[in-house]
Formats: C-alpha cells, sequence, structure tokens
C-alpha cells in the first residue's frame, strides 16, 4: 500500500487550529454542525485506517492467509502494511474500540436516566425550580426536557434577564444539543487528537443558545450582562460543580493559561455584532473534510485490490 | 384532639406529642415514597403497633390540614404530601441526576466555572452592568 493509506490518520492533526478560527468567525449554528460532522467523518477515517492495518498485517500470518485462500507469494511481494506498523495498528484500534464502546455505554446510560427523570417529573412545564442557595441552571433532555434552575439563580438575575436565561436553555432543549454533544465527545474519545473539537463545540452550542436568546430579547447587550451576571453568582455562591476530570480531558485538557474561558468567550462574541462572515472558511473546512473522506476511500480500495490480487494469484 | 385547649393536662399533652410524631411519620412515609399511598400500605411501610383505624385517622386530619392531598383509589384513598410537592419532586430529581457518572455531558449548564482571570475580564467587558439590578 502506498504512503496515501496513512494520510487520514494526519487529518486529525491539522484540524484543531482550524476549528478555532471556526467557531469564532461562523454563525454558531452551522459550525456546529461542521464541526461534529467534522471530527465524526476524521474519528471514522481515522479508525477505518488503522482497521486496514491492522488487517493487512492479519493476513500476513500464514495460517490465517491460508484460511481466507490467500496467496502469501502476492501479499509478500505487495506487502500492505510492515508487520511492525500492523501490530501498532492493531493495538490503537484496540485502545480506541475500548474507548468509544466505554463512552458510548456512560452516554447512553446518562441520557436514559436524563430521560426518565425528567419523564417522572410531575407537569408538562418545563421549568423545574430547586430550592438551593448555589446559583444553578442547566437543560435536561427528555419528554418533556426540563430547564433545572436554583432559587440562588433566579434571585441574582431581574425579571428580562430571567427570561434571557430561559431563552437560552429552551434553545438548547429545542436544537437537541446533547446528540451534537455525544457525537463529537465519541469521535474525541475514539481519536484523542480530536479533543480540542468537541471543546469548539461545547463552545458553539453555548453560542447557538445564547443567539436564540437574543433572537427572542432583541437585546445583545443584555444577553451578554446576563451570562456574566450568572456565571459571577454562580461563582460567589460557591456553585459546588466543578466538572468532573474525564469530562475536562474530553474538552481538551486544561486549557493554556493566557486563553480566556468560555464565559468571557462569549461575552465578548455577544458585545461584537452577529457573525455574518466565515462562508470562505465553512467551504475550505467542507473540501478538508471531503479530501480526508476521500483518503480513506482511497485507502480502503487500495487494500481491496491487494486482496483481489492474493486471491487470484 | 382537635377540639382541646392549649391548656390541657399533662396525660393530654402527653397524647398530643404523640400525635405529632405519629403525623411526623406519616409525612415522612409518603415523602419518601414514589407515588401517593393508601392507609394500608402507609401502615404496612410504618409498622410497629399502630391500628389501622388510627392511621386513618390522622391520615383524614393531616388531608383536612391540607397538608395531604387524596384521590379515590379503589374503595379507600390513596394519600400524598401536598405542601411543596413540586419542590420535592424537583430535589429529588436534582438527587437522582446527582448520582449518575456521566451527568455533566448530557446536562447543558448555563455558566461554566470561572478562573479569577475570566473573572477580571469579565468586569472590564461588562464594567458597571454587572451590579446594576442587584
Amino acid at each position: 500500500m502506498h504512503l496515501a493509506v496513512y494520510l487520514p490518520l494526519l487529518f486529525p492533526l491539522f484540524a484543531a487550529p482550524g476549528a478555532r478560527r471556526l467557531a469564532d468567525r461562523l454563525e454558531p449554528r452551522p459550525a456546529t454542525w461542521l464541526l461534529t460532522a467534522g471530527a465524526v467523518v476524521l474519528a471514522a477515517g481515522s479508525t477505518t485506517v488503522l482497521g486496514l492495518l491492522a488487517l493487512a498485517g492479519l493476513v500476513r500470518i500464514p495460517l490465517v492467509a491460508r484460511l481466507a485462500e490467500l496467496s502469501p507469494a502476492v501479499l509478500a511481494r505487495d506487502d500492505p502494511a510492515r508487520v511492525p506498523v500492523a501490530v501498532v495498528a492493531a493495538l490503537l484500534l484496540v485502545a480506541a474500540s475500548v474507548a468509544g464502546s466505554r463512552f458510548a455505554y456512560r452516554r447512553v446510560r446518562a441520557v436514559c436516566a436524563a430521560f426518565l427523570e425528567a419523564a417522572c417529573f410531575p407537569g408538562q412545564n418545563p421549568l423545574v425550580i430547586v430550592e438551593e442557595r448555589a446559583a444553578d441552571a442547566f437543560a435536561m433532555p427528555g419528554l418533556p426536557g426540563r430547564i433545572v434552575v436554583s432559587t440562588g439563580m433566579l434571585e441574582s438575575l431581574d425579571a428580562a434577564e430571567r427570561e434571557i436565561l430561559l431563552a437560552h436553555e429552551r434553545a438548547h432543549l429545542r436544537g437537541q444539543h446533547y446528540l451534537f454533544t455525544a457525537a463529537v465527545q465519541l469521535a474525541a474519545a475514539v481519536n484523542p487528537l480530536l479533543r480540542p473539537l468537541a471543546g469548539q463545540v461545547a463552545y458553539t452550542l453555548e453560542r447557538w443558545a445564547d443567539e436564540a436568546a437574543v433572537l427572542e430579547s432583541g437585546d445583545r447587550r443584555r444577553v451578554a450582562v446576563t451570562v456574566g451576571k450568572a456565571a459571577l453568582a454562580a461563582k460567589n455562591s460557591g456553585g459546588r460543580r466543578r466538572l468532573p476530570a474525564a469530562a475536562l480531558g474530553l474538552l481538551g485538557g486544561p486549557r493554556r493559561r493566557e486563553e480566556p474561558g468560555p464565559v468571557p468567550r462569549r461575552v465578548a462574541a455577544l458585545l461584537s455584532p452577529r457573525p455574518a462572515g466565515g462562508r470562505w472558511r465553512g467551504a475550505v473546512a467542507a473540501v478538508y473534510l471531503t479530501a480526508a473522506a476521500l483518503c480513506t476511500a482511497d485507502a480502503v480500495q487500495d487494500l481491496h485490490e491487494v486482496m483481489k490480487r492474493a486471491k487470484g494469484g | 384532639m382537635d377540639g382541646h385547649d392549649r391548656t390541657g393536662t399533662p396525660h393530654e399533652g402527653d397524647r398530643r406529642l404523640a400525635n405529632g410524631q405519629r403525623e411526623a411519620e406519616v409525612v415522612a412515609v409518603l415523602r419518601s415514597a414514589s407515588g401517593p399511598l393508601t392507609p394500608r400500605e402507609v401502615l404496612e411501610r410504618i409498622g410497629g403497633d399502630l391500628a389501622y383505624s388510627t392511621v386513618v385517622t390522622i391520615l383524614t386530619r393531616l388531608y383536612e390540614k391540607d397538608v395531604l392531598t387524596r384521590a379515590a383509589h379503589g374503595r379507600a384513598f390513596a394519600y400524598a404530601p401536598a405542601t411543596d410537592e413540586p419542590g420535592f419532586a424537583a430535589r429529588k430529581m436534582r438527587q437522582a441526576m446527582e448520582e449518575v457518572p456521566d451527568r455533566e455531558g448530557v446536562l447543558t449548564r448555563f455558566v461554566d466555572d470561572l478562573s479569577s482571570r475570566d473573572e477580571a475580564l469579565l468586569r472590564r467587558l461588562l464594567g458597571g452592568d454587572l451590579d446594576a439590578g442587584r
């Protein structure tokens, strides 16, 4: 197999810097779709190539070649993958499969738990108020989805700001945002090089909901102030919920010190005009992903050809 | 008991205390239940030496005080806590989610954690607006 086979393994490496720019410049909704689809395509591509390399190594084992009725002579001549490479690929493939299955199992359980709890709560009103001094608010997917807000959070906002908070959380529920999170984090679990993309999607989903709140309230600055006030209230009321280490890992690890966190970044985006451009960046990203997909298809085709020759020879 | 005045004999005071305790027990049982309970079910969960008719009396009295709601359930009534019911359900829901290992991946929180650097940056971006109306 020629060197192009390894290309799908390289594509994720260069996706991270582009992802951040896309998240900043593109409208949040297309940015979310593009980044999520991108992560899935790149993860599928790299996993497929690992599988191909492992398979190519597997057929070099004489017993396997005999069972599959493949000619060892042809395989030795075409040399689809060197044995050490195949062994490394097989190990990585096992690691990726284990990480992916573990993630999927845990996430499916958590989603089921949320749906169950949301369904068990009496009434159809999505708003659930919890007596708690710590300021906290989150959306919980379900049928119907619920918006859980603590009394501490309600007290730190005025009426208009509470409406903004609810509009933001409603947008999360309406857009089924937990599915984007699950898809991009699954990709990141399978291929850790894609973790930065998961972090950017976490951000663009918040931006998506922020922009929905702007549409409802008609006041960008007010939404920015609400986000800021809520974040300060959560911090000062001793919000006990820290992200667990596992979630931080999936979101790209502790960020570099000089970079602002997601809250100031959202506020800054809200204080600027609504992003309208970024079309060419989106196009470049789409081309990049298409290239990755084509390279993967080419690699599959390549191994297929070798196998066909080995079968006939 | 309800008709008695506050300055009863010591003996009546004891009985009132005992009744208060039983009421609290009954409410606790109903709060920890997943749905409304009939007097028979309450009796089973409380155990002890209470008579069925005593449980019915306690439940009826709590219903009359608006502490409980009730709905026809076969030939009996099924009782559930009335006051603070949504608050109770909300707490229960919150608690259940706390125990889910991967919950942060499913719940979309309004605001993330804020570092001290982020806070300073936020104050620079928004200035005095942050403290208005609080």
